[in-house]
């Protein structure tokens, strides 16, 4: 863990993350997950599965979990979209299904087009059944990522910790 | 694309998939089977239930990366994914996960009718120029077999079942109309009794 540089929330939900035992982390990759990503990635005991789409993560989480390995999710809002079916699997063989995702389209987006699922993720994750953990503080990312964890694992449920744009920061290309 | 063009003779679709998937089976061991939705669920079934089994009545494009899940969850057991042509077709670029975590454990075995035969035998993709094995490979899962004969079984169980994954197999199946061979669709039992096998769970 790179403990030189200031504390993130990333550095946050990695401890939890360990404290748990959540050893692989399926993922399409997003800017705000990239410290959390390399803090997965460097860690000789833990596994970074990078996908093709994001449903495939419901696949390989509840594989893991019927194979006795603790797993999650961590993509960028729009890829929800793409796993809306998917989410039955999960929620059809009763297996927990965490997902931590960083938002865009939500707070001072440049690009408009992430906007359509970045103002539709809580609505649909909820729709199917999606228990959802919006936060918008940093200091409040690591309690909020271990409340949702600990649901999905005790409960065997679909969990979805939303990290706000607001502590990500907007994308800007360099212009306004 | 001409009409004509578009339809490709299956001359080589022939095998019945039940017998072949019972002939096979007899050859699985210990092995964890998860299935694709539809038909090879039922045929996984009817070749004889199992607490291996991992059946799936949804989640279409979902079994590999499930099977993938479970195969680095278990490195030590082996797992196959079986499933159809147009379930793997909706998964395809989970091969490329597959071929990047490249667990020594998972076999991916498709049963290529080349037809959407739970939905009233739809041409599928496979009947055209798709060739599952070359994406397969062009994926990066470098072992890959072709299987048009039911005589072929006892060398594809070889395959599937003893070779150092992963590893990827079509089984060219004939278009069939089979007697419903429909297992327990809770999902939850149907985890908790491949997980109780596993040893993951006390049953």
């Amino acid at each position: 863990m790179p403990s030189a540089k200031s504390k993130h929330w990333s550095d946050d939900v990695f401890r939890e993350m360990k404290s748990r035992n959540i050893s692989t982390v399926c993922t399409i990759p997003d800017g705000g997950l990239t410290r959390l990503l390399e803090m997965v990635g460097e860690d000789a005991s833990m596994r970074l599965v990078t996908l093709s789409t994001e449903e495939e993560g419901m696949g390989v989480v509840t594989g893991q979990w019927i194979g006795g390995n603790r797993a999650m999710i961590a993509m960028q809002s729009s890829g929800v979209g793409n796993c809306i079916n998917a989410l039955g699997l999960p929620g059809a063989f009763k297996a927990p299904c965490l997902m931590l995702v960083t938002m865009r389209g939500q707070w001072g987006e440049f690009n408009p087009w992430q906007n359509a699922m970045g103002g539709a993720v809580q609505s649909t994750l909820e729709a199917v059944g999606v228990k959802c953990f919006p936060v918008d503080k940093a200091e409040e990312v690591g309690e909020t990522f271990a409340a949702a964890a600990d649901m999905a694992f005790n409960g065997k449920l679909s969990a979805a910790v939303l990290v706000s744009q607001r502590i990500i920061g907007a994308k800007g290309f360099g212009q306004k | 694309m001409s009409k004509a063009s578009q339809k490709r003779a299956a001359t080589s679709n022939k095998i019945d998939r039940r017998s072949f998937v019972s002939d096979l089976f007899k050859h699985r061991g210990n092995a964890i089977v998860a299935t694709g939705l539809g038909s090879p669920t039922w045929d996984s079934f009817a070749a004889g239930d199992a607490v291996e089994n991992l059946y799936s009545w949804g989640g279409m494009g979902l079994s590999v990366s499930t099977a993938l899940g479970l195969a680095l969850a278990q490195p030590s057991r082996r797992v196959l994914a079986m499933t159809g042509d147009g379930e793997m077709m909706m998964g395809i670029g989970s091969l490329g996960v597959v071929a990047d975590q490249a667990p020594e454990n998972l076999a991916i075995l498709v049963l290529d009718n080349e037809h959407f035969s739970e939905t009233g035998k739809q041409r599928g993709l496979s009947s055209g120029r798709a060739d599952l094995c070359a994406i397969a490979r062009g994926f990066g899962i470098t072992q890959t077999m072709f299987v048009t004969e039911h005589g072929q079984v006892g060398d594809l169980a070889d395959f599937l079942f003893k070779q150092k994954g992963p590893l990827f197999a079509v089984a060219k199946i004939a278009i069939s109309e089979d007697p419903w061979s429909l297992p327990e669709k809770d999902g939850a039992i149907i985890a908790h009794r491949v997980r109780t096998a596993l040893g993951v769970v006390k049953g």
